[in-house]
């Protein structure tokens, strides 16, 4: 009974078996127990049980990807049983016309969890996020493309087609080339964040995301709780040495290394800002320091600039920085090509071409 | 009628590609076109920025070689800031980036290519990939992990970020490397090295031998090469020297780096984002004919075992010449990417070392002085997929005004349509065709590691 009530669960009916043996039958005993545990572990892992999900990449560089092998050990475990891994074109060869590619309509399997990189600059992207969104449960958008078209979306400041017809007209392109339009998704000319596209349920920014907040959220799913994410700015976050406003009145460009003593921990270094330097961590959400014990580029003793976009994923990365330099007395005019300071979070209509003078 | 097969997106590489086989009436292949799905235009929205500021905005092109772009780009800066790195901010660099070639082949060896040949090519897709590799075999995977992340924090300590860099700047890098940080990595390097070694062991037996025939004709073309070399004794290199471009006969020419619009051009074509660089210098135009290329030359790992004279690193040398003994030079087997892939993660561990026991690698003069200014400067790197181009001009105030990159993938995108096609026409017969033979098709990419 028990091994059809297995199979009624989509087990193996083989993972169990009863066996009589006498306290005087020691061999028989041994002989029992040999065979079940070769019989359950040829059997293997118990298959999809692990939670089904599906991953997609758009208008990205696969660093997110990276970011999510650089969790490291815990990864074994994490996408050998707990995820069971329907669909990803970086890891497995699921195929959306078939796997001998003879279908018409691009297909990814149903799954509980959808994870999507990159944000949306053709119709490809724009025909995989929907139905991504279609498929998956619960949508997460991971990277700050995703979530706010990250670097890419620097052409929103630019002329859409238009600038990127200049891409094919380099010194060493041969003359004649225009965009390509054959049998590849037409440009949309401009970069947009997965949320102006689809609904989206949750979203970890970064470039990349930090490995251990991407393991927060996915083990907060396994748990069926909320995840524990960060809520403040870098500068929170931040342990150089504030001693208030000094006597900065203009910010510079990194074109010198900041004033430090190698071998002393960051929170010798002063502050970058109050150092001169054009500095985002203001202006900024946290996250990059989680785990490392100071923000990544001031660990490298570099400024920051932006790269987790704005604090709560709201706000104007470049009008929030504008505010933060004048009230603290800084000429805001000392600021080199402001434009990009939405260099992370240029999607969701924040970065747009420049009315000409 | 005929039909077409699109295998779509071609997986486990480390970009958005789709495969198109067209087959005629009979089910014989009548034509296949490997497109590029993705254009994001990285050379225009530099331009207006501060010179300074692209190293750090176009390592974003790349998630998986951001220290290349980085480095690469860093140079052009400096050329175009008329600026000359300090002798140990020069080396940190060559540091950083050869430590992140370690990572990047253990990478796509055991995560993306290994499937293939541990569980066979012609294994259902759901268990040939990575998560198929670890429940095959649980402690060489468990080790691979580990050591990738070795790899990957020893970095990250140092240098603040992996991955999309920060820590090299204009004139050189942004911090010194203190004594403790540099014996922490010798150590830790020392580890790799091992590991590097056991791998081309593992490699050559479960592999290169096993897979002898299929390497001998799986997607094997003829075709040129593309690669650095020292400038003086013609070694191997991936941080800097002159470019070699051999032709098929293996006879080459070498040139600056500074010159390679004399060299290189780049055809394109309507169905295909990605350009494709050929030789131009080779006068006879471009041509993807399986029998009769014109102008196709390959970049990546087995470009540059073949260009190079020698190896300076005494393991990675006598694996060369293991190699050569059994291939030659040229050898044009696609597969043997694979190999020539393992000789340089042998090579980047050694030189990881080099570099570390080099006295003047913990000086403190890491920056040189740095204006911003009017000028070009075009910096060259070996990214693990191939030469990399940044060529930028700047204005009176070190903003950039114009810009050219040719990447490391592009330069294979024309040997992978005809690897592609190659495959395709030897694979498929009559109308005979499964997902095993298709897969196959998408191992001539893979080699390429596009």
């Amino acid at each position: 009974m028990i091994s059809d009530l297995l199979e009624d669960y989509g087990l193996d009916r083989g993972r169990f078996s009863l066996h009589w043996v006498s306290s005087a039958e020691p061999d028989k005993f041994v002989a029992a127990v040999t065979e079940t545990t070769q019989r359950v572990k040829a059997l293997g892992p118990i298959k999809d049980m692990g939670v089904t999900t599906a991953m997609e990449w758009l208008c990205s560089c696969s660093g997110c990807e990276i970011a999510i092998l650089n969790i490291g050990e815990a990864l074994v475990p994490i996408i050998t049983e707990a995820l069971d891994i329907v669909h990803s074109p970086v890891l497995m060869d699921h195929k959306y016309f078939g796997q001998t590619g003879e279908g018409v309509e691009l297909t990814i399997p149903e799954a509980v969890v959808g994870i999507v990189t990159g944000g949306v600059n053709n119709t490809e992207h724009e025909e995989v996020l929907h139905e991504m969104r279609k498929k998956c449960q619960v949508l997460i958008a991971l990277g700050s493309c995703a979530t706010g078209g990250g670097i890419p979306a620097l052409m929103n400041g630019m002329n859409g087609v238009e600038t990127l017809q200049q891409t094919q007209e380099t010194p060493s392109t041969d003359a004649g080339a225009t965009i390509p339009t054959i049998e590849v998704p037409t440009l949309l000319g401009r970069v947009y964040a997965c949320s102006e596209i689809v609904k989206v349920d949750m979203e970890l920014p970064g470039c990349p995301p930090n490995p251990a907040l991407i393991a927060e959220v996915i083990v907060s799913l396994l748990e069926n709780r909320a995840p524990n994410l960060p809520t403040k700015s870098v500068c929170d976050t931040c342990p150089t040495r504030r001693e208030g406003k000094g006597a900065v009145t203009e910010v510079k460009r990194f074109i010198s290394n900041a004033e430090f003593d190698p071998a002393q921990p960051i929170s010798d270094m002063r502050c970058l800002l109050e150092q001169g330097y054009m500095c985002m961590g203001p202006v900024t959400a946290s996250g990059c320091a989680v785990g490392r014990g100071a923000p990544s580029c001031i660990a490298a003793r570099v400024p920051c600039r932006g790269c987790f976009g704005p604090v709560q994923g709201k706000g104007n990365q470049m009008l929030d920085m504008m505010n933060a330099l004048a009230s603290n007395g800084i000429d805001y005019s000392s600021v080199v090509d402001r434009r990009s300071l939405l260099r992370f979070s240029g999607a969701h209509g924040n970065l747009r071409p420049a009315k000409t003078k | 009628m005929g039909k077409v097969l699109n295998l779509a997106p071609v997986s486990r590489i480390e970009g958005h590609a789709k495969i198109a086989i067209h087959l005629d009436d009979t089910g014989n292949v009548e034509d296949a076109f490997m497109h590029i799905q993705s254009l994001r235009g990285f050379e225009k929205f530099i331009e207006g920025r501060p010179a300074e500021e692209v190293p750090r905005i176009v390592n974003r092109i790349c998630g998986i070689c951001p220290w290349m772009h980085h480095t690469a780009s860093n140079k052009a800066v400096d050329g175009a800031f008329g600026v000359t790195p300090t002798a140990t901010g020069h080396k940190l660099r060559e540091l950083l980036q050869v430590m992140a070639h370690i990572n990047d082949k253990i990478l796509h060896f055991f995560f993306l290519a290994a499937p293939d040949f541990v569980l066979g090519p012609d294994a259902d897709y759901s268990v040939r990939n990575v998560i198929g590799v670890v429940k095959a075999a649980p402690e060489l995977a468990t080790k691979v992990v580990q050591m990738r992340q070795l790899g990957q924090m020893m970095i990250e300590r140092f240098a603040g970020k992996a991955i999309h860099p920060i820590a090299a700047v204009v004139g050189g890098f942004s911090k010194p490397l203190l004594e403790s940080e540099r014996q922490a990595m010798i150590k830790d390097t020392q580890t790799l090295l091992d590991f590097a070694e056991y791998t081309l062991d593992f490699a050559k037996n479960n592999v290169f031998n096993k897979y002898l025939e299929v390497i001998k004709q799986l997607g094997v073309i003829k075709t040129g090469f593309l690669g650095t070399i020292d400038k003086n004794d013609k070694s191997f290199r991936i941080f800097d020297g002159d470019l070699r471009l051999m032709k098929a006969d293996g006879t080459f020419t070498d040139f600056k780096t500074e010159d390679y619009l004399d060299y290189l051009g780049e055809h394109t074509e309507p169905w295909c984002f990605g350009k494709m660089p050929y030789a131009k210098s080779w006068g006879e135009g471009f041509d993807m004919n399986l029998d009769a290329p014109k102008g196709i030359y390959r970049s990546n790992t087995l470009a540059r075992i073949n260009v190079c004279d020698h190896i300076s690193t005494p393991k990675a040398n006598a694996a060369l010449e293991e190699f050569r003994s059994v291939f030659g030079r040229p050898a044009q087997q696609t597969l043997l990417y694979h190999y020539a892939r393992l000789i340089e993660l042998i090579y980047a561990c050694e030189r990881t070392l080099e570099l570390l026991n080099w006295d003047g690698i913990t000086d403190t003069n890491v920056r040189a002085e740095v204006t911003p200014g009017a000028g070009r400067g075009v910096g060259v790197v070996e990214a693990p997929r191939g030469t990399l181009i940044h060529d930028y001009t700047t204005d009176e105030n070190g903003c950039i005004t114009k810009a050219n990159l040719i990447v490391g993938t592009t330069h294979n995108i024309a040997p992978m349509n005809m690897s592609v096609k190659q495959s395709a026409i030897a694979l498929i017969k009559d109308g005979k065709y499964d997902q095993g033979i298709l897969n196959q098709v998408e191992m001539a990419v893979r080699a390429y590691d596009p």
